[in-house]
């Protein structure tokens, strides 16, 4: 047998001193993806922190913030009154994601670690530069229809799964991380990392440092949103390509915007040009259109993926078509 | 077994069973001394395995034996020459990526597990190859007929006609993927007595290969099979894997059970083979078909040939006068495909009825006028009358349930918004099969029917159907008539394959019936009872607990006079976002026309099963390669997609249900494989009258439509 110890903590303090000492530790919250991993023979830690118990689940607004604890399950998330009121965009996005099974016991800390899904990366006979750097990547030359089609690296064209951090990276959230020292801030849309030459790293998380929290700013998107999820059957699947679109409207102009895609890179996907193209604009079609033209500037696809290229911007439009008719 | 009773006829045999976790199926059978095997596979596509290290596993925890090519568990028929290419653990040849090459055996699952990571193969590897159009391009590859060339009339007589076309159909690999995993509990004990618990579609056929194979006579070998967790076709042969498990068990004196992983899934019990198709159809300008050329490549492995009805539909679906058809298999290192629901005619369905679609829409003519207009009378390649047959009737029904009505024959006429809306209709046939079947019915003096047969229930409600049949003769209520099966000992009965279960077993309940009627119509009149005298009151007379007959009963010559099919129709509305790619079914109404309708619930259920298998053939279901490393890329449930519910809308099922005069005493004919057979052509005809967009290749998905 492959052992590996289980202990179980109560407190962040605890847990963070647990896992520093141990390089081969991981923290295990609700294990969706952590033991596939493990039962593949992707991964095997020797110790295993049930941090379930840590109490980390807090889903409140605290002056102009919403804080979502990291242990707070992707369902009570979603279906939150506070969320749905004020953040209906993550609840959407988050309604988006895997099955209610899985849901109700995946946490927003273990979404926002979760692996890629790149088929190359869970099979340990094939190479892949994520799993175990320097065996080349897999899908760059065979199976790349999910794949990215933004800020690939020559190392790995994965992408990664989650619709919440779509969302999250829209709404400008941050995440706080902590340490044995005490806390830090990472801006959501710098947690996860490009594959660059590192793409064994998936976010800018160190290893002594465990994710507490998250604070959303409050905004005026809870009336145009839309989570738009294209993908090959209705539910429990992953995106082809994800759009998240927010937007403020006064007298038909877009005062605020937010826009960010899935599945077409390495992190949640940020589309700062079509931002300040629509910012000050009318929300028209033609308008999206071009914002949406906008956003593909730098895309490449590896051919497996290049119906992405149409796709992704004909996501975008009918992202922000649906978040305008949205009443 | 007591509690394998219907309590009234709109219900299931075993519905109660099933939702309440009673049913047991064969990896929940708990024995004395039980092991767990787990099966090591083979890392490369093709070569040799020149070195097999198991010392760490058998090292291992728990570890009983480790068994494969180098110690050669005793299989006599094995030890011979010749026979299959694929004798587990008595070859050291890989034939594909996933062969199982050893088994490890431990006292716990997890154990074994473990130690099956611990073997290491060393190998001598070959070239390979897995791609079927590859395959097919290379004129140096192998391309076996796969079923005679068939010609009426006219060879390619389209290319001449007025209007005509030629096509290119692709249905890449399908994975049965039922929600039950398979593999076998086996216990071999001392003198050669053998029980295993089987996933099996067929336990005299289970029973069968494992005599046949370590030549011990059938009846020391006791297969029992009660419930089965889907089939689908997969289990309509016994596996290496379930060889191999028998092997263990014999070798270690225990029985083993082995359940196979949801990846080894893909890799152990074969899927519905990959199919390259050419269709050439010709017409006059009045929409008569002058020529039908169907040409049909399929895979197959390189150790074993695998053949199926591809090309069937075309040879008497359509009246005309010129048809040809070829079939060829073409070998790629990968294992053995198998039948999967509707199997080689749905393949086939998929093309011909594209292709039907396609020239109607060339002649501007409803494709249901179309098909109208040229179904036939009778069929022309037996030249004999269609022993029943409603599908105008049918086409009927479902036209207008569909809102037919609403369609526009010009695609792309349908628009709200971003969506496109279309319709499309296709035709399913199969043969109307019945094969040789024995029942054996013990009829009490507490007025109880019991009846058996060593068929098999893989879903269908094949308890339901028979008990319904004797409720209707005997008059006796159904919640006092059970029916006996999965059990290798009972009266012998086929496989469960072919839609041809309710046929062939019903027709044997049917004269075990009709025998024990007037086995107590002559009893009454020996006991000067009233010809019409009840049965209990008959028994208790002659003072008899029960009596008891055995019926073995098959089809006489009406099949030489009529031709039997079983047909289906099935009516679709997509919408197809244009911006998206995305393809929602948001209507299906299907028409069944196979006779009798025995049991109403359970055939209900048959077509809605094939319905939502029909979807994921055609929008979802995909099992990829990648063909440098010949390995499945997503043999798993996460990235294997079979349709969940928010794919599926309602479904309306309707039945002609008249009988056939000729197949059988009940009048109906089986239906299992028309629920699915045509539903994926469909489909992508109502993407066509949706979009405009033809799409030639399955699974329809996004991509495709954006193209």
């Amino acid at each position: 047998m492959i052992n590996f110890q289980y202990l179980r903590t109560t407190t962040a303090k605890s847990a963070i001193a647990l896992l520093v000492k141990d390089k081969n530790a991981k923290f295990l919250a609700g294990g969706t993806n952590l033991i596939d991993l493990m039962k593949r023979g992707v991964t095997a830690p020797e110790k295993l922190i049930d941090i379930n118990h840590v109490p980390l689940k807090q889903i409140e607004q605290i002056g102009n913030k919403i804080h979502i604890g990291a242990l707070a399950s992707n369902s009570a998330v979603a279906d939150s009154a506070l969320i749905k009121e004020k953040l209906p965009l993550l609840s959407w996005a988050l309604q988006a994601g895997a099955s209610a099974q899985l849901r109700n016991v995946a946490t927003v800390g273990g979404n926002m670690m979760q692996r890629t899904r790149c088929s190359y990366f869970y099979d340990t006979e094939m190479p892949c530069n994520k799993r175990q750097p320097g065996t080349g990547c897999g899908a760059m030359e065979g199976f790349n229809r999910m794949h990215a089609i933004f800020g690939a690296s020559e190392k790995c064209i994965a992408v990664h799964p989650s619709d919440m951090c779509v969302a999250l990276t829209a709404l400008d959230a941050e995440v706080v991380v902590a340490n044995a020292k005490g806390e830090r801030k990472i801006p959501f849309k710098d947690f996860h990392r490009l594959a660059g030459d590192t793409p064994q790293l998936d976010n800018n998380l160190k290893a002594d440092e465990m994710i507490i929290r998250l604070e959303i700013p409050m905004n005026n998107l809870a009336k145009n949103y839309h989570y738009l999820k294209v993908r090959d059957r209705a539910s429990y699947a992953f995106a082809l390509v994800s759009v998240a679109a927010a937007f403020e409207l006064s007298n038909n102009k877009i005062t605020d915007i937010r826009l960010a895609m899935g599945g077409v890179a390495h992190k949640p996907w940020r589309l700062t040009a079509s931002e300040n193209f629509l910012k000050g604009k009318e929300a028209t079609l033609s308008n999206f259109e071009e914002a949406a033209q906008l956003a593909m500037k730098d895309a490449k696809g590896f051919g497996g993926n290049d119906f992405k290229l149409k796709l992704a911007p004909n996501t975008i439009i009918e992202g922000l078509n649906l978040a305008k008719s949205k009443v | 077994m007591e509690k394998r009773v219907l309590k009234d006829d709109n219900d299931r045999v075993d519905g109660i069973l099933k939702v309440t976790g009673q049913a047991k199926y064969f990896a929940e059978y708990e024995l004395p001394g039980l092991t767990y095997g787990v099966l090591v596979t083979s890392t490369i596509t093709k070569g040799k395995i020149t070195a097999l290290d198991t010392k760490a596993a058998e090292k291992a925890p728990g570890v009983i034996a480790v068994i494969s090519h180098l110690n050669k568990p005793s299989a006599a028929a094995y030890e011979q020459e010749g026979g299959p290419q694929m004798k587990i653990f008595y070859t050291d040849k890989i034939f594909y990526n996933g062969q199982p090459i050893a088994i490890v055996v431990a006292n716990t699952f997890e154990r074994a597990t473990h130690a099956a990571s611990l073997v290491k193969a060393t190998y001598a590897k070959e070239d390979f190859n897995t791609d079927f159009e590859k395959a097919l391009k290379d004129p140096k590859a192998k391309k076996l007929q796969g079923q005679a060339d068939y010609k009426r009339g006219i060879e390619n007589a389209y290319k001449t006609a007025v209007v005509k076309l030629e096509e290119r159909y692709f249905l890449p690999i399908e994975t049965h993927n039922p929600m039950e995993l398979h593999g076998i509990i086996a216990d071999w004990r001392p003198n050669n007595q053998l029980t295993v618990y089987a996933k099996t579609q067929g336990v005299k056929a289970t029973q069968g290969t494992i005599a046949n194979v370590f030549k011990i006579p059938m009846e020391n070998i006791q297969v029992n099979s009660e419930f089965v967790g889907g089939g689908f076709g997969m289990a309509l042969r016994t596996w290496p894997l379930e060889i191999a498990t028998v092997m263990a068990s014999k070798h270690i004196g225990k029985p083993v059970k082995v359940v196979i992983t949801r990846m080894q899934m893909f890799t152990m019990v074969g899927n519905r083979p990959a199919a390259i198709q050419t269709i050439g159809l010709g017409a006059n300008k009045d929409g008569k078909l002058t020529g039908i050329t169907h040409r049909a490549y399929g895979e197959t492995s390189t150790y074993e040939n695998f053949t199926e009805g591809v090309v069937n539909m075309a040879k008497f679906m359509y009246q005309c006068d010129n048809v040809n058809t070829a079939y060829a298999i073409v070998p790629v290192d990968l294992g053995v495909p198998i039948w999967m629901r509707g199997p080689g005619e749905a393949t086939g369905a998929f093309a011909l009825e594209s292709a039907i679609d396609e020239m109607a829409h060339a002649l501007d003519m409803d494709p249901l006028d179309f098909r109208i207009k040229n179904d036939p009378e009778t069929d022309q390649q037996k030249n004999k009358p269609f022993s029943s047959k409603n599908i105008k009737e049918a086409y009927k029904i479902g036209a207008e349930k569909i809102g037919w009505s609403n369609r526009k024959n010009k695609p792309g006429s349908l628009i709200e918004g971003p969506w496109q809306t279309g319709y499309g209709v296709s035709v399913g046939v199969f043969n109307a099969n019945r094969g040789k079947a024995s029942v054996k019915g013990i009829l009490k003096a507490d007025g109880s029917l019991h009846l058996q047969s060593a068929t098999s229930d893989i879903g269908p409600g094949t308890g339901t159907g028979m008990t319904l049949i004797a409720n209707k003769l005997m008059k006796i209520p159904v919640n006092k008539i059970t029916f006996e099966l999965g059990d290798s000992s009972l009266p012998p009965a086929p496989s469960q394959g072919g839609s041809a279960t309710l046929s062939t077993v019903g027709s044997a309940v049917n004269d075990v019936c009709v025998a024990l009627k007037s086995a107590i119509a002559e009893l009454a009149a020996n006991s000067n009872m009233d010809a019409t005298a009840n049965f209990v009151d008959v028994l208790k007379k002659n003072n008899l607990p029960q009596i008891e007959v055995t019926k073995e009963s098959q089809g006489g010559k009406e099949r030489d006079n009529y031709s039997m099919y079983s047909f289906s129709i099935h009516f679709v509305q997509v919408k197809v976002h244009a911006l998206t790619g995305v393809v929602k079914v948001s209507k299906i109404v299907s028409v069944g026309d196979s006779g009798t309708i025995v049991s109403p619930k359970t055939a209900r259920s048959q077509m809605l099963g094939g319905a939502v298998g029909g979807i994921g053939m055609a929008l979802t279901e995909e099992s990829i390669i990648d063909h440098r490393y010949g390995r499945y890329i997503n043999n798993n449930f996460a990235d294997y997609h079979v349709p969940v519910n928010a794919d599926v809308p309602e479904i309306d099922v309707n039945f002609i249900n008249k009988p056939d005069p000729y197949i059988n005493p009940m009048g109906a004919k089986g239906m299992g494989e028309i629920a699915l057979i045509g539903f994926s052509a469909a489909v992508a005809n109502a993407v066509f009258n949706a979009t405009g967009k033809r799409i030639r290749t399955l699974p329809i998905t996004p991509d495709k439509i954006l193209a």
